[in-house]
């Protein structure tokens, strides 16, 4: 067992996990964070995306004590409080989610990728996206449901 | 408070969409219960092996580990569900939860363990001995066929299960006099669904009542509940199913599976909650495929193309047991070989065949892609041999247009179709006459990139169904009815409970639209409960485009029940006949003086306190109904898709998709294009990229997310959707005729023809699926003799 301390969602946590712990189970089944899914075991599929220092990564790709010190963040801290995040707005307003399974990782993929490039083109975002996988959408209103968002985000920045 | 405003038709933003976008969602795996274990299967590695033992002694030895079960450690009482035997004489192989004699494909289940763990149970089921003797496996429907092909099931003495067969007409001397006739041979691969959730089930059961709750991520709960009764005995009336957000099923979770049935027998042995979640790998294995035919298509016509019959000879690969619905997958296809044409003669035969492969089912279209894409491309065929225009052969054999309930070559009673209009609406959208232009352009230019234009006016058949005509005409085991409840709460708030079970449609949004409407109401102010047996005791769940066909209409004759009481209250409450009032504007209206008005919530909250009611009116407000259509119902449209095909390398870019579906009425736009969009992308997956590949020796060599080819974001284009063409259907009094299909039945033989299309002028007629770079290329190199390279 590893004792594992990280700060999730501007919270210190800390759990002890069995060394072959990965991130995301350590997130869902110690966290009890089960906003974060899981839907392949080869990370391809990009449902368990999450920022790690910012940054977007699939969280089933490392163990859960390589995050040990690092600062986490998850769906479930992207709302402020009754208030969507532009994004996750914009993913409503656009009808970009169906089942809702990929989404939570679609919207950390896209936080992650909007902060890098604020205002994307339609092709952009597609490349940007290539590691998430939707069978619902087809991913058009994904990618207008993102575009949507730039243009909100860049909008209310300015 | 009541309300004018009127839902149905607009694009209502979706109830679902606050707690699945911040996380809030529950799905299976998000599930916990004290005291819970979790279970793994082991899976036999071969695809054909006699079973000589299973010793689970190793296994026990695992720290963690609590209990292991090979197959003969239990009794059932009766196998898993088959509920549809298509012929009498159909052979099934009753499937049971752990097979004991034989494995009968590479994941069949032969024990459990259950661990204190995932990890555990996962080691566990690692060391469990079982002692093999492999035997030569089958995989292909038409080597299972031949003779001396390994047996499945060795008491048969044969692979083949059923053959279905439709004949209308006089089928042999249409074809023997017809001056043209047309065959063509296609192989529709496997698919495998791939909901981006993978299968999960939690079971809690209850040792002093002997109830046990069964969360499941499933689209049928109440089927599920029924069969789970059959297969382990537990009385229906001590079972509980829930099916909490589901993430995707696309047919794959319309299946009764045999770790729902063992998750409740060992919960049962050890009086403890049992969970079990499927690994992606797994799910390549254990959830059941879709498509995988072997298809003989013919047209016979005359010099102008104008069509006399149709025949079709299908040998579909059912895999190692016939599942939940099985059987009647590829029949759902088989009256719609003739798609949306005319015609005097009329023959199909199905086979059924059993091979060592993973159990196929219904995956989105079920059976309706398959005969879709062999008509479409067979239309192409006609085209070419005749000398019309794609789109010139389709319009001069369309049945003309028609309002009522017509008889269709294929048997059919059509409700409603006019199929010019789509075809017309989806031309104009796709400019495709400048396509044309720039097509020929680059012909004369022997560019090395070529154009090519694909159609497909497709016709199909959902809103599973009347259960009179899936009853007694198909042989379905069950019902195609569904329920639903309306109850008003005294504050003016309403719930509807719904049997059907949308996982991702968007059906609480439209349930609650039309109930909203129906009871002059906000919809917000409406609920949608569903997915719970203890809930919605009653229906048939959400497959087969089934939840807005059949699954609304219930809601609306119970809607109108409400207000046949509610009335009867208002019209008491305003000192009147009942005949002075009227349902106006939402609300209850006395004739003449508008003003003058009882709303839903009034006399709801009336009806709770029951102080002054009407003789013989019961207290309460609520109304149930059960709805069983008449008939199926009809949605058909024009697709239409160009390519770009790079000669050198095969390579194909869908540059323009063009989608016109006439789906009856409207019920949210947003929500329907949303589902033409998405299905449209999973058939252009299934025309260019995807395919299960067993290996000779029956391996599944595409058995994860990097070896099977899921289109990702970049691979795939805009879908330009047009909803213009709105014909009701006559099966439903709201006109609804269904749309979760259309697009995965429609799109894979458009992305065909215009591949074959584009390469036409250099000989290809014929691309087998998906039309890989690879395949292209070959079919390139083939026509030109062996050689590669220029156009």
């Amino acid at each position: 067992m590893t004792n594992v301390s990280v700060t999730v969602n501007g919270q210190s946590r800390e759990a002890d996990v069995e060394d072959r712990t990965l991130l995301v189970y350590y997130l869902r089944e110690n966290l009890g964070l089960t906003g974060t899914n899981v839907g392949c075991d080869t990370s391809t599929c990009g449902s368990c995306t999450v920022l790690l220092d910012g940054e977007s990564v699939k969280s089933c790709t490392l163990l859960a004590a390589q995050a040990e010190g690092r600062e986490i963040t998850t769906i479930e801290a992207m709302a402020d409080g009754d208030t969507m995040h532009p994004i996750q707005d914009a993913f409503r307003r656009n009808h970009g989610l169906q089942c809702g399974y990929c989404t939570p990782g679609m919207v950390m993929a896209a936080a992650s990728y909007l902060k890098e490039n604020p205002s994307p083109t339609e092709e952009e975002v597609r490349e940007a996206l290539e590691g998430n996988l939707c069978r619902c959408t087809g991913y058009q209103n994904i990618v207008k449901s993102i575009l949507d968002a730039a243009g909100q985000m860049s909008g209310a920045s300015a | 408070m009541a309300t004018t405003e009127k839902y149905v038709g607009q694009p209502v933003l979706r109830k679902e969409d606050p707690e699945l976008l911040t996380g809030r969602g529950r799905y299976t795996d998000d599930l916990s219960v004290t005291g819970m274990l979790w279970m793994s299967v082991v899976r036999s590695p071969f695809a054909h092996a006699r079973i000589k033992g299973v010793d689970v002694s190793k296994a026990l030895e695992v720290p963690g580990v609590v209990a292991a079960f090979a197959g003969g450690d239990f009794e059932w009482a009766g196998p898993l569900l088959m509920a549809w035997p298509v012929t009498d004489d159909l052979k099934n192989a009753p499937h049971m939860p752990l097979t004991t004699d034989k494995a009968r494909y590479q994941g069949d289940g032969v024990a459990v363990v259950v661990a204190e763990s995932r990890g555990a149970a996962m080691d566990g089921a690692e060391v469990v001995d079982v002692d093999y003797d492999a035997l030569p496996a089958v995989t292909d429907v038409e080597v299972a066929t031949e003779h001396g092909a390994p047996i499945v099931h060795d008491d048969f003495g044969t692979n083949e299960s059923y053959t279905w067969s439709l004949t209308n007409g006089k089928v042999d001397e249409v074809f023997a006099n017809a001056p043209v006739v047309v065959r063509e041979r296609y192989r529709i691969q496997r698919q495998v669904p791939n909901a981006i959730e993978p299968r999960a089930i939690l079971v809690e059961p209850n040792a002093a009542s002997g109830h046990f709750t069964m969360w499941s991520s499933t689209q049928i709960p109440h089927v599920l509940r029924t069969a789970m009764a059959l297969a382990t005995g537990i009385p229906e009336s001590k079972l509980r199913i829930v099916a909490p957000r589901v993430g995707g099923g696309f047919g794959s979770k319309l299946q009764v599976y045999p770790e729902e049935a063992l998750a409740l027998a060992v919960a049962k042995k050890l009086g403890r909650p049992i969970k079990w979640v499927e690994t992606r790998s797994e799910n390549y294995l254990a959830t059941h495929h879709g498509r995988d035919q072997l298809q003989e298509m013919e047209i016979a016509a005359d010099e102008d193309g104008k069509i006399l019959g149709y025949r079709a000879n299908i040998l579909a690969n059912m895999g190692a047991y016939l599942r939940i619905i099985a059987p009647g997958t590829p029949v759902l296809g088989g009256f719609l070989y003739c798609g949306a044409y005319m015609g005097e003669a009329y023959h199909v035969s199905i086979t059924g065949v059993y091979t060592n492969t993973t159990p196929v089912d219904a995956y989105r279209g079920a059976g309706r892609p398959e005969s879709t894409q062999a008509i479409e491309r067979a239309m192409d065929a006609l085209a070419r041999r005749v000398g019309k225009d794609v789109v010139e052969i389709r319009r001069m054999n369309f049945m003309p247009p028609f309002t009522e309930a017509t008889q269709s070559i294929g048997g059919l009673m059509i409700d409603s179709g006019n199929y010019p209009a789509t075809l017309d609406a989806a031309l104009e959208m796709f400019d495709y006459e400048q396509l044309r232009k720039e097509q020929q352009a680059r012909r004369d230019a022997g560019d090395v990139r070529q154009i090519g234009i694909g159609f497909s006016t497709y016709l199909e058949n959902c809103g599973w169904g009347p259960s009179k005509v899936i009853g007694n005409v198909l042989q379905y085991a069950g019902g195609g009815w569904e329920a639903a409840t309306v109850r008003c709460h005294p504050t003016g708030k309403v719930v509807v409970i719904t049997g059907a079970t949308p996982h991702g449609q968007g059906g609480e949004t439209v349930y609650a639209q039309v109930a909203a409407d129906e009871l002059g109401l906000k919809v917000e102010d409406v609920e949608v409960l569903f997915g719970d047996t203890d809930i919605s005791p009653n229906g048939w769940d959400t497959y087969g485009s089934r939840g807005a066909a059949v699954g609304t209409p219930a809601i609306a004759q119970a809607a109108a029940r409400v207000r046949e009481k509610a009335r009867k209250i208002a019209a008491h409450d305003l000192e009147v006949p009942e005949n002075e009032v009227e349902w106006k504007d939402g609300a209850f209206r006395l004739r003449g003086a508008p003003d003058v008005a009882r709303t839903i919530p009034e006399t709801a909250f009336a009806a709770w306190r029951a102080h002054n009611l009407p003789s013989g009116v019961e207290p309460g407000l609520e109304g149930s109904a059960f709805f069983d259509p008449e008939n199926l119902v009809f949605p058909f449209g024009a697709h239409i898709c160009a390519v770009e095909v790079d000669t050198e390398t095969g390579k194909v870019d869908v540059l323009k998709y063009v989608a016109v579906d006439d789906i009856g009425t409207v019920l949210n736009p947003m929500l329907a294009e949303g589902q033409v969009v998405g299905g449209v992308v999973q058939g252009i997956a299934e025309a260019l990229f995807e395919e299960a590949v067993y290996d000779d020796g029956g391996n599944l060599v595409s058995s994860t997310m990097t070896t099977y080819a899921i289109p990702g974001a970049p691979d795939v284009p805009t879908i330009d959707v047009g909803m213009g063409s709105v014909t009701p259907s006559t099966t439903n009094e709201l006109g609804i005729k269904g749309v979760g299909e259309t697009g995965t039945i429609a799109s894979p033989p458009a992305v065909l023809n215009a591949v074959v299309d584009a390469l036409t002028p250099l000989g290809v007629t014929q691309i087998d699926r998906p039309a890989t770079s690879e395949r292209v290329w070959r079919a390139i190199r083939d026509a030109r003799g062996g050689k590669g390279g220029r156009a």
